[in-house]
């Protein structure tokens, strides 16, 4: 027994509340990481070696960027944290597979270095770091980002095949063309499912994708706000204005199941640092990316609008958290916020 | 049953099994007590005595000082060695007189009311000031005053807290086991004194021995409710309450008697009936000593003016070295830089968690907007908007975010995962700007 008189040692004085939750940021950034692992398994197994060189350059650039940025401006080491791998991560899901290696590198300093490490670092940057890197490799090398390696094409050939995206089918020749190309609709929306076609390395399986979303789901790690308002929104204008010629004769289920939309629905429209932060907020942030997102793939000049829309829809996320406070308790109507 | 909940809310571990289940015991009265002027929200008292006066037990050592504000007791009797200074609980001195007991527990002559249904209202209400009655759960706001509703509010309702939604605390569960029927005396006696015709007790559903117990002591009287609660903190705290058993919200920065309520704490209601019935003044309160660090959890009832060394003493000491002993609950309660501060008429608990149970570091990180704060604030603020606004000195901008209607429940500081201290936060801005 140690008598009340024996500690020697100051006590603690610091302000409530003296108990806490266990969750840190890390461990949220790590799990969202560990959702997107099927995802990745995926990616490589379509796309080989490619692939997987590609996600880990992505990786490797990102964090060692932050980290060199962190130790020059002699600030806190925060790689640990999880997020600088995510962002390389999410930026090599971004990428056709098969580009040369100087693509993902380039991408990845953008991403940290001028998107999230300028802006203060995590917590503080405007856009989706992931997403400004591949937009700047969009607009640098527009060819090289639209270079599709047909899935499987590792595993038969040396040199891969290439294949055009189904949106770049649907948008270039038609719906009609995009049946033939997988045999039947049936098909089709299966491949699309198990991630079985051209496109980036990481949004293809929807399957895998939609596993790792459920996963995050259930940890509360995300709400299902945005998600449910993005796909909404993008499926009824798909099925309003997607068909050819005639009103409600779209296809809102291939518009879903292609291009990035649930990547971008599930795992990058609902960062947190760049969506707003009440549900309200939420809903009209994944509206607009949804309506957005519609824009592009059938009026714009790009085959997908996931990434834009995105990037627009962050600009708007501090004015749409003015707008939807939540109500104050005991507030009558007319009450000043 | 089925109440209107209140948004927002927490679920922390609850860790009352250490006391729970532990009767209430007399903790060992002590050769020297310090007694606090400053036990209550309000005017401080005023020192009613000289040093060296001899003292009986119950005898007034300190004057209201003003309205808000409740006289101060002698917890024993024996003899007054000096005026000088404690730390209070949040941080600045207060004046305290020193008290030395001679044992022989020489109360002063008490003047109880036996039948106190012949008592008029004004008699009620001056026997509760005079016994220096202030809400036990925490915030220790002089009890007579609520009883004295300001002209134009019309009370209805006088609810009884029996939430004790602060985890580790079990004062009041213990009490509502072994004092039922003093608590639902005392609130038939605030009922007469409010001239109200209903009371509701609320209880969290984690009590049910205590909400069986309280039905029991309530017989079959109609006016008086016992209601089982959602288990949420900060169920208890007084405007959640309300919404929670009424519906009705009390409206920002107004009072319960804005919506016809008044809420009183069980062991205050406990208190009243004793300064009513046998004209007994508040000197002691039951207080859960608790914590990982401590050897023998209990629920002790202690005199105003024990030191909190010699509460932990009386419970085996430590076990294990403590990293930090807080007095009230680990929500809201207030880490003591000493245990040689004396509890108070406020004090619920005395907590003290090892130094391996410590789980948080200074250190905290940005924030990462991910709304959980939001979503838990039961007052429907913005809290990380408020930590980064006084993080960066914006205090005007915190103002315009309402940094002035929180009540530092501290939810928005357990859930964060950057262990960002918002409360701290919030208190440095309330501290520096006006509201």
């Amino acid at each position: 027994m140690m008598d009340t008189a024996a500690t020697a040692s100051p006590l603690l004085v610091s302000v409530s509340p003296h108990i806490k939750d266990r969750e840190t940021t890390a461990r949220i950034i790590w799990t969202v990481n560990a959702a997107l692992a099927p995802a990745a398994v995926m990616g490589a197994f379509y796309f080989g070696p490619r692939a997987v060189l590609s996600m880990v350059l992505c990786i490797a650039t990102a964090v060692l960027c932050e980290y060199l940025f962190q130790k020059l401006l002699k600030k806190k080491i925060t790689i640990q944290d999880g997020s600088a791998f995510l962002t390389g991560l999410l930026l090599a899901f971004n990428l056709p597979p098969a580009v040369p290696f100087y693509v993902p590198v380039l991408g990845a300093i953008v991403a940290i270095l001028l998107t999230k490490q300028l802006f203060g670092g995590l917590g503080f940057n405007i856009f989706n770091p992931a997403l400004m890197g591949r937009v700047f490799l969009v607009i640098t090398f527009p060819k090289l980002l639209t270079i599709w390696s047909a899935p499987t094409a590792a595993f038969t050939a040396l040199d891969a095949h290439t294949c055009a995206t189904p949106l770049n089918i649907l948008k270039m020749d038609g719906m009609g063309k995009l049946l033939e190309s997988f045999g039947s609709a049936s098909t089709m929306y299966f491949q699309l499912l198990i991630g079985h076609r051209g496109g980036c390395i990481g949004e293809t399986c929807i399957a895998a994708l939609l596993a790792g979303a459920l996963f995050l789901l259930y940890k509360k790690y995300i709400t299902w706000h945005i998600p449910v308002a993005y796909l909404g929104t993008a499926a009824l204008i798909a099925w309003i204005f997607g068909g050819k010629g005639m009103l409600f004769s779209g296809d809102p289920l291939l518009h879903l199941l292609s291009g990035g939309i649930i990547l971008g629905s599930f795992f990058m429209a609902t960062d947190y640092v760049t969506s707003p932060s009440s549900r309200a907020g939420r809903l009209l942030f994944g509206a607009g990316c949804g309506f957005l997102t519609m824009l592009i793939r059938l009026k714009g000049g790009y085959p997908e609008g996931v990434m834009f829309s995105i990037l627009i829809m962050n600009c708007f996320a501090p004015l749409i958290d003015r707008g939807f406070r939540p109500r104050l308790f005991g507030s009558v109507k007319g009450t000043k916020k | 049953m089925s109440f209107v909940n209140f948004k927002g809310g927490i679920h922390p571990p609850d860790t009352k099994e250490a006391t729970k289940n532990k009767p209430i015991s007399l903790a060992k009265v002590p050769s020297r007590l310090i007694v606090p002027l400053v036990q209550h929200i309000g005017a401080p008292c005023k020192v009613a005595v000289t040093v060296g006066q001899v003292l009986k037990k119950g005898e007034v050592i300190g004057t209201a000082g003003g309205f808000v504000s409740a006289p101060v007791h002698s917890p024993v009797s024996g003899k007054i060695t000096g005026l000088g200074e404690v730390p209070h609980p949040a941080g600045m001195m207060v004046p305290a007189l020193f008290i030395e007991n001679d044992f022989a527990e020489t109360w002063i002559e008490l003047h109880g009311a036996p039948d106190w249904s012949q008592l008029s209202r004004e008699d009620l209400i001056g026997r509760v000031h005079d016994a220096g009655i202030v809400g036990m759960g925490g915030a220790a706001f002089p009890a007579h005053v609520k009883l004295s509703p300001s002209h134009g509010f019309k009370i209805d309702t006088l609810i009884i807290n029996g939430v004790e939604c602060e985890p580790f605390l079990t004062a009041d569960h213990r009490l509502m086991l072994e004092k039922s029927g003093e608590i639902v005396e005392g609130a038939k006696l605030i009922m007469k004194a409010l001239g109200v015709p209903r009371c509701i007790v609320g209880i969290e559903s984690n009590k049910p021995d205590a909400v069986a117990a309280m039905r029991k002591a309530c017989g079959n009287n109609p006016s008086i409710a016992v209601h089982s609660l959602k288990v949420k903190y900060p169920q208890g705290a007084e405007k959640m309450l309300i919404k929670a058993l009424t519906g009705r919200e009390v409206p920002l920065r107004g009072l319960p008697m804005a919506v016809g309520v008044v809420v009183q704490n069980v062991a205050t209601a406990a208190a009243v009936y004793n300064a009513v019935r046998f004209g007994t003044p508040l000197i002691e309160r039951v207080v859960t000593v608790t914590g990982d660090a401590i050897k023998e959890p209990k629920n002790l009832l202690a005199r105003v003016g024990t030191k909190v060394g010699d509460l932990i003493d009386e419970c085996g000491g430590f076990s294990r070295e403590p990293g930090k002993i807080i007095m009230g609950g680990p929500m809201m309660g207030f880490a003591l830089p000493s245990m040689d501060i004396p509890i108070t008429k406020g004090t619920s608990g005395i907590i003290a968690l090892s130094k391996q149970s410590l789980l948080h570091s200074e250190e905290f990180g940005p924030c990462i907007r991910c709304g959980r704060c939001i979503d838990v604030c039961p007052m429907g603020l913005v809290p990380s908007m408020l930590g980064v606004l006084s993080e960066k000195g914006f205090y005007e901008e915190a103002k315009a975010y309402r940094v002035h209607d929180c009540f530092e429940c501290g939810s928005c500081t357990y859930v964060c995962p950057a262990k960002r201290p918002i409360v701290q936060f919030v208190k440095l801005t309330k501290s520096l700007v006006k509201p």
